[in-house]
């Protein structure tokens, strides 16, 4: 079969908010760029993001990078790389005042200077009280943030294929990566890009889970592409559940709503964030506010007919400031709680929201894999950024604003990396295998031919209800090791779909099936890891790790201060050490201490 | 709790299969979560797994899911299923090209959008810090830089239908204005010298379609008027 190939010196997989930066880095170079996007670049789900992005500018309150670092390792609960974490937060700065060049319509504050809200688990002075660190644009940061890149994308003249789904990753027989294939909806032809490099911006992968914030898009494709590739996974155990998505709907309500001054009720109207974090309260750090929550309605002080969620309030807020600050929020919880928070809190409940894991890279956006003696070795070619990579910054838990800073931090520095290493002449163009498309294109025509297969919705919503119900907010032994055979008999099923439309053209059918075999991977990962962490740490807490004096909150740095590496074939777990040293020898190391807030 | 069932009216065609398109009546049961029409449209593909639409955020932010809805142009994921009048009647947006089913090629919508240059310009060099803008200067942009690119309004415009080439439509006009009226852009002039045609901006008669069927509740028509405006002193 003839296959269509298109060369380029680099091709960016994914145009949301990591994509869009790196691609500005290499359009702007002048080197030959392809962006292969499977939705138009403003549809990406960086869209999505409400809040605002971290930046110690220091605009209302006194700020600066250390504290900000501080904040992000104890976020991390120490699972960060620490230099990565200085990296990011010394950026911070920088990438958020290129937006406002760009620009991105931030809110201001009466000087003219960039708004900024208190967000949970950011704070002044090493924990002492809550910072105004989140720049904000209503609570539409990242609508504001993905369409401002994305116009200077326009103006930077890069070269989109919208609507190119990616398939599979290219390597050759030396492990190189040499390219990607992707299929072209409209025409349903799949093409071979060939490039001296790769960088994977493809975003997470919430919709393993049945009840998630995330968007049908997020199907994890890169990740999935890597983990088949043979590129190991990094800490897939840990996913946030986003404290406030609508109950019932999912539908996320952001932090920045907290932040402005909303506060948390039980159905006895108790602020119970009180009880679990005396200092920040209700902007304590998201697995904490989520386990909170999640314990209250265990403990039958859920709201509702099934106290089954609890309340988001904002009714003391002047309704100036609300329509000011939170006109989204407005208009979403009218339209899926049917309520005005004006006037009546929102029903909310933890919600699947953020894949911590992802492919492991280095802070220069090098996609990073084991080899000798060296569990860190640059896989020649590959890159990767934003939610889909793990640098890693978010660690064991993720702070809210830290997502829109690490895909802008990250995102330029992978683009930086490559313009680097393609014009010192260290990458150049290697010949395709022989094979490069056979894999991709045995995929197809296994799903092409299919007979008496299984469905793909059935598959999907098996997939989902088996991750929410074993590897949820709470996690516990026998439900994880159950959760790791029903996983397994459940990506059985998936390596048998079917799909009944074979039509050529915009086959959404074909798309849904060929997503599905990444959520798979994705959530292979997420079982398999998390059961094997016999500890509590972050957003991974676990009923036979409980908090003891010994080991407070249920954390055991003796033997599990250490990065998962899941690989794909045979299902096979590697560990790494945690950075504990920042990249500057000026930094002194944020010392493990037990996170309380 | 009884059970649910809408009837649809869907325009189907698959340029791989079909002749011509038609209009295919089907029914779908929904269950109690079912709220939106966007609920609806993916039970339905579950049953009829060829049914073809764009969809992605399903909360009304990334503009994915536009398509005209018993006659009115709307998102999926923004409309009350239960508030339709059935069967409802699901047809692509007007106007642009059908690539299949509710799927239209906006190649031309965006190659407008383009046009006006929508990105800020500002030869200055940056400085150090943000560029300062009051808190008013921004409150100019509210009601402009929310626009999710659906194309909801261009694609119910009567001027752009005839002269989808020509007239820069509703939302590239929105863009156009949200540039002009940022205090940190320096092309005002350039931007409306760009706009100084008998086609690009004036066509646009004030039908006013923009403004009713807008998901989130912007107002292009106030836009256009006010670059006219500008327009008009800037001759005398």
């Amino acid at each position: 079969m003839k296959i269509a190939k298109h060369t380029y010196d680099a091709v960016i997989v994914g145009a949301g908010g990591a994509g869009l930066r790196a691609a500005l880095q290499l359009s702007e170079s002048g080197l030959k760029t392809a962006v292969l996007t499977k939705v138009f670049p403003t549809r990406s789900h960086t869209v999505a993001a409400q809040g605002g992005v971290a930046a110690s500018l220091g605009n209302s309150t006194e700020d600066n990078w250390h504290w900000h670092m501080y904040d992000t390792v104890k976020g991390s609960d120490w699972l960060g790389d620490q230099d990565a974490i200085e990296f990011m937060c010394r950026k911070a700065n920088e990438v958020v005042v290129e937006l406002e060049h760009y620009g991105m319509p931030f809110d201001r504050l009466d000087n003219g200077k960039i708004y900024q809200r208190p967000f949970g688990g950011h704070s002044q002075n090493y924990g002492q009280s809550p910072v105004s660190r989140s720049c904000a644009a209503a609570d539409r940061t990242g609508h504001a943030m993905l369409h401002a890149l994305y116009q200077r994308n326009v103006r930077a003249k890069t070269q989109f294929y919208v609507e190119w789904m990616a398939l599979d990753l290219i390597r050759d027989a030396d492990g190189d990566v040499v390219g990607v294939t992707a299929m072209e909806m409209e025409t349903g032809e799949v093409s071979i890009f060939h490039a001296k490099a790769v960088i994977f911006a493809t975003g997470g992968a919430g919709r393993i889970y049945y009840s998630s914030t995330n968007a049908f898009i997020n199907t994890g494709d890169g990740v999935g592409m890597a983990a088949r590739a043979g590129v190991p996974l990094e800490d897939m155990e840990f996913w946030q559940f986003h404290p406030t998505g609508v109950a019932g709907a999912g539908v996320l309500i952001t932090e920045g709503v907290r932040g402005e001054g909303g506060i948390l009720r039980n159905a006895a109207g108790e602020r119970f964030m009180e009880r679990y974090a005396p200092n920040l309260k209700d902007l304590a750090s998201r697995d904490v506010v989520s386990r909170s929550m999640v314990t209250e309605i265990n403990e039958g002080r859920g709201c509702g007919p099934d106290k089954d969620h609890v309340l988001l309030d904002i009714t003391h807020l002047s309704p100036e400031t609300i329509m000011k600050r939170l006109p989204g929020i407005r208009e979403i919880s009218i339209q899926f709680a049917g309520i005005d928070p004006i006037k009546a809190p929102i029903p909310v409940v933890p919600t699947c929201h953020y894949q911590m894991g992802g492919i492991p890279t280095n802070y220069k956006g090098q996609v990073v894999a084991p080899k000798g003696d060296n569990p860190n070795t640059p896989v020649t070619g590959f890159y990767a950024a934003g939610e889909c990579a793990c640098a890693s910054v978010h660690g064991a838990n993720r702070l809210g604003t830290n997502s829109l800073l690490d895909l802008l931090v990250f995102g330029k520095s992978a683009g930086e990396t490559v313009v680097e290493d393609i014009q010192s002449g260290n990458l150049r163009l290697k010949p395709l295998p022989d094979d490069a498309a056979d894999f991709s294109l045995a995929r197809m025509a296994r799903l092409e031919n299919q007979k008496d297969g299984t469905n793909v919705h059935e598959v999907r919503l098996a997939m989902q209800r088996t991750m929410q119900k074993h590897a949820g907010v709470f996690r516990f032994s026998e439900l994880l090791q159950q959760g790791v055979t029903a996983i397994l008999e459940v990506a059985e099923q998936a390596k048998t779909t079917e799909i009944k439309d074979k039509s050529m053209v915009w086959n959404t059918a074909r798309m849904e099936a060929l997503e599905l075999d990444n959520l798979i991977e994705v959530a292979k990962a997420t079982m398999i890891s998390a059961e094997a962490r016999k500890e509590s740490r972050g957003a991974h807490v676990r009923d036979d790790a409980p908090d003891t004096a010994e080991f407070p909150n249920g954390r055991r740095d003796d033997e599990w201060l250490k990065h998962t590496l899941w690989y794909s074939e045979g299902n096979r777990l590697d560990y790494k050490p945690v950075n504990l040293q920042p990249m500057s020898e000026s930094v002194d190391p944020i010392a493990l201490a037990t996170r309380t807030y | 709790m009884s059970k649910r069932t809408v009837q649809f009216k869907i325009y189907r065609y698959d340029p791989d299969r079909d002749e011509k398109p038609y209009m295919q009546d089907i029914s779908v049961d929904l269950e109690p979560s079912d709220k939106k029409l966007l609920d609806a449209l993916v039970r339905l593909k579950v049953k009829d797994d060829s049914t073809s639409f764009r969809r992605s955020c399903r909360e009304g932010v990334c503009g994915s899911d536009a398509m005209n809805i018993n006659g009115k142009n709307g998102l999926a994921c923004l409309t009350d299923v239960d508030s339709l009048p059935q069967p409802i009647v699901l047809r692509p947006l007007p106007g642009l090209p059908v690539i299949r089913d509710l799927i239209v090629d906006m190649t031309q919508f965006f190659k407008q959008y383009n046009s006006i240059k929508p990105y800020l310009v500002n030869d200055n060099p940056p400085p150090e810090r943000e560029r300062l803008q009051s808190p008013e200067e921004r409150e100019e942009l509210n009601g402009l830089y929310e626009c999710i690119l659906c194309a909801c309004c261009s694609t119910s415009c009567p001027s752009f239908w005839w002269n989808p080439d020509k007239f820069v439509g509703p939302a590239g006009l929105l863009a156009a204005y949200r540039f002009i009226a940022d205090t940190r852009d320096e092309a005002t002039n350039e931007r409306l010298d760009n706009l100084e045609d008998p086609y690009r901006l004036f066509r646009c008669h004030t039908i006013m379609n923009c403004v009713d069927v807008c998901p989130k509740s912007l107002n292009p028509t106030r836009a256009i008027g006010k670059i006219k405006d500008m327009m008009v002193r800037r001759a005398v």
